[in-house]
């Protein structure tokens, strides 16, 4: 035992979960798709980084210049010496139809092809990613939210709370969910957040679950017994006390669910129930190329090699982690 | 008995556990866990408790702390009827009643440092101002004999021991008057057994502490008790000073308890012959009719087998007796 080195259990858990590499490089992959989403406008799309017009400096991703609107500088700037613009490096917008290579093959110009409007495949990916994990993000952070509220007032209050909340979870459990969630988005406007929260409000049934079981273990501990013994309050049993000790295999059912809701977004979107159609998603690439699939094979593959990798990667993550808090399930 | 010298003393304490079946989960049955105990703590001194497990000692330590809800009978602290405190009340009785658990890897929660799993007790109850918490668990780490550096180190970092000093730290930060210690060193190496019993043994005479000290190792609970009660199937079948216990058992339970200590220098004739264990302890769930003892007692009548022993006052040593032929 070292002075003052002392590591907590999340870093033990990550020493744990450095060792299985193939989780430690689905984690960089998701790393690096989250950095893609949220830098996505750096990424793709028609207006410089940043702009140099005759000593002025300008920044249109960033900055809105009322001067600038409608100017296509990519055209203006090609061959000017004294003011160069920096463009990310696919330079179309998600949106924008390029009628000169409609579904175009992958080519130096458009890397992965364009769609039958023209639009730069790439460009859509790099967009619909923001989409898509935010979507699968948010929507699973709600669904941790109520599964972990109802779950933890089951799993610590017991009697007929639990046994309310316990059948509710049953009656939940038995609707099929995707047909709920493609009946509740028929009667609602198709907007991303609808997509957030129908199927936030529709995945916490798991996540109660096993939050509920959860407490009903740790409530035997002698260290939450210990905390009643000095006059501890429920609130501060409950968060300090039950829900830390609870929270390592929620973290790794959410990693999961956030793969499903991914999954859940596209099926709905390659549907048409899914994103309003100028706004790209992975699933909604792929169901704009239902009528060209026979020669158009980039509009498939790439969109579904985007959602087959994050997936994979989100379950490898999972499953990582779910090793490092319980290392005696690797050995089985 | 006199009720304003006792810290605790309990009258006719039940505590049963349902057990329910089927799918509508009646109640079929109870689990008699405690079962009319009778028992008193005088301030400043220790009872200890002994009996084989699953004899109910455990579940009488929680219940008179009430972190277990009695079934029926009386708890007095200080002479206060605490069966029936609200939780408002019962949270601010808890400063003055502390416990010691048996596992000292298991009441130690894992994600608290030490300097909060220390300060926690003092936090709740804000008897400690909060710039001089620091100074406060500083002090109280010293008197169970850790250095003030361990604060920041998690529970998993610490041996059984240490634990169970850290364990007794925080039992002892609110000054309580009155500690349960559960098998406080059953988890433990035995070289580590003396030196916690000897810190527990010190901090009573530095506080005035009064224990109730559960144990089924009757060596250790010779070594550290005032009184003795044995416990057997949720009743406490005799009581009587340490000494006198060991020396002079009158219960033929407490006599088989004593006998079966494991000693190198006395032989088997000295140790009063063939009177060694014989039988198991039954299930609580299940307890025979009359003196539950009956079917292992070698002593057992027809009487044994109808009747319930009372625990009577035998002799003037201040011994109780539940036995129909002592």
């Amino acid at each position: 035992m070292k002075q003052g080195s002392s590591v907590g259990y999340w870093d033990r858990v990550w020493i744990e979960f450095k060792k299985d590499s193939l989780a430690y490089v689905a984690f960089f992959f998701i790393i690096l798709l989250a950095v893609t989403a949220v830098f996505e406008s750096f990424l793709a799309g028609n207006r410089p980084i940043v702009l140099v017009d005759e000593g002025k400096y300008y920044f249109p991703v960033v900055i809105d210049y009322p001067e600038l609107r409608g100017v296509d500088l990519r055209a203006t700037y090609l061959d000017d010496p004294d003011s160069f613009a920096i463009f990310p490096p696919v330079k179309y917008s998600p949106t924008e139809s390029d009628f000169f290579s409609v579904l175009a093959a992958p080519d130096g110009n458009h890397f992965l092809g364009t769609d039958d409007r023209g639009r730069d495949v790439l460009s859509r990916m790099i967009h619909g990613a923001r989409i898509s994990l935010s979507i699968g993000v948010v929507a699973v952070g709600i669904a941790m939210v109520i599964g972990i509220i109802l779950g933890a007032i089951a799993g610590y209050y017991g009697g007929w709370i639990d046994f309310a909340i316990s059948r509710l979870i049953e009656v939940m459990i038995t609707f099929p969910v995707f047909f709920l969630i493609l009946t509740i988005l028929a009667f609602t406007e198709p907007s991303i957040y609808n997509i957030m929260i129908v199927i936030g409000i529709t995945g916490w049934t798991g996540v109660a679950r096993l939050v509920r079981g959860e407490f009903l273990r740790l409530r035997q501990t002698n260290y939450v017994e210990a905390a009643w013994a000095l006059g501890s309050r429920d609130h501060r049993i409950i968060l300090k006390h039950m829900l830390p000790n609870a929270l390592a295999p929620v973290l790794v059912s959410a990693t999961f669910g956030v793969a499903g809701a991914i999954l859940v977004e596209s099926s709905l979107s390659f549907l048409g129930f899914g994103v309003t159609p100028p706004e790209p998603s992975w699933g909604e690439i792929i169901s704009q190329s239902q009528k060209y699939v026979d020669f158009a094979w980039w509009l498939v593959l790439f969109p579904g090699l985007a959602i087959f990798a994050t997936v994979t990667a989100l379950n490898l993550v999972g499953e990582g982690f779910r090793n490092a808090i319980d290392p005696k399930l690797k050995e089985r | 008995m006199d009720e304003n010298k006792a810290i605790v003393s309990v009258r006719g304490l039940k505590k049963y556990f349902p057990v329910r079946k089927g799918i509508l989960s009646k109640v079929t049955d109870y689990v008699r866990a405690v079962d009319e105990v009778e028992l008193e703590v005088k301030k400043g001194s220790t009872v200890g408790l002994v009996g084989e497990s699953g004899s109910g000692k455990t579940t009488l330590g929680k219940t008179v702390l009430r972190l277990l809800a009695p079934t029926a009978g009386k708890i007095f602290f200080e002479g206060e009827d605490i069966t029936e405190l609200d939780s408002a009340r019962l949270r601010s009785l808890r400063r003055e009643m502390q416990m010691i658990f048996q596992n000292p890897y298991g009441s130690l929660n894992p994600r608290m440092n030490v300097g909060s799993l220390v300060s926690e007790g003092i936090s709740i109850h804000n008897t400690v101002k909060k710039e001089e918490r620091g100074e406060f668990v500083a002090r109280l780490l010293g008197e169970v004999g850790l250095g003030a550096d361990v604060m920041g180190r998690y529970p998993h970092e610490f041996s059984g021991g240490q634990r169970q000093r850290i364990a007794i730290a925080r039992a002892i930060s609110l000054h309580p008057k009155f500690v349960v210690c559960d098998e406080p060193v059953s988890a433990l190496d035995v070289s580590v057994q003396a030196q916690i019993i000897n810190l527990l043994k010190d901090l009573q005479k530095k506080h005035g502490l009064s224990y109730l000290f559960i144990s089924h190792d009757l060596r250790v609970v010779k070594h550290v008790s005032d009184l003795v009660a044995v416990m057997y199937l949720g009743k406490i079948v005799e009581i009587a000073p340490s000494e006198e216990i060991y020396s002079n058992p009158a219960h033929p339970y407490t006599k088989m308890l004593i006998s079966a200590i494991p000693e190198i220098k006395r032989t088997r004739s000295e140790n009063g012959g063939e009177s060694s264990i014989s039988g198991e302890i039954r299930n609580l769930a299940d307890i025979p009719s009359g003196c539950s003892f009956h079917p292992r007692c070698p002593l057992a009548t027809e009487v044994c087998t109808r009747e319930t022993p009372r625990l009577e006052k035998k002799g003037a040593d201040g011994r109780s007796v539940a036995c129909h032929n002592v």
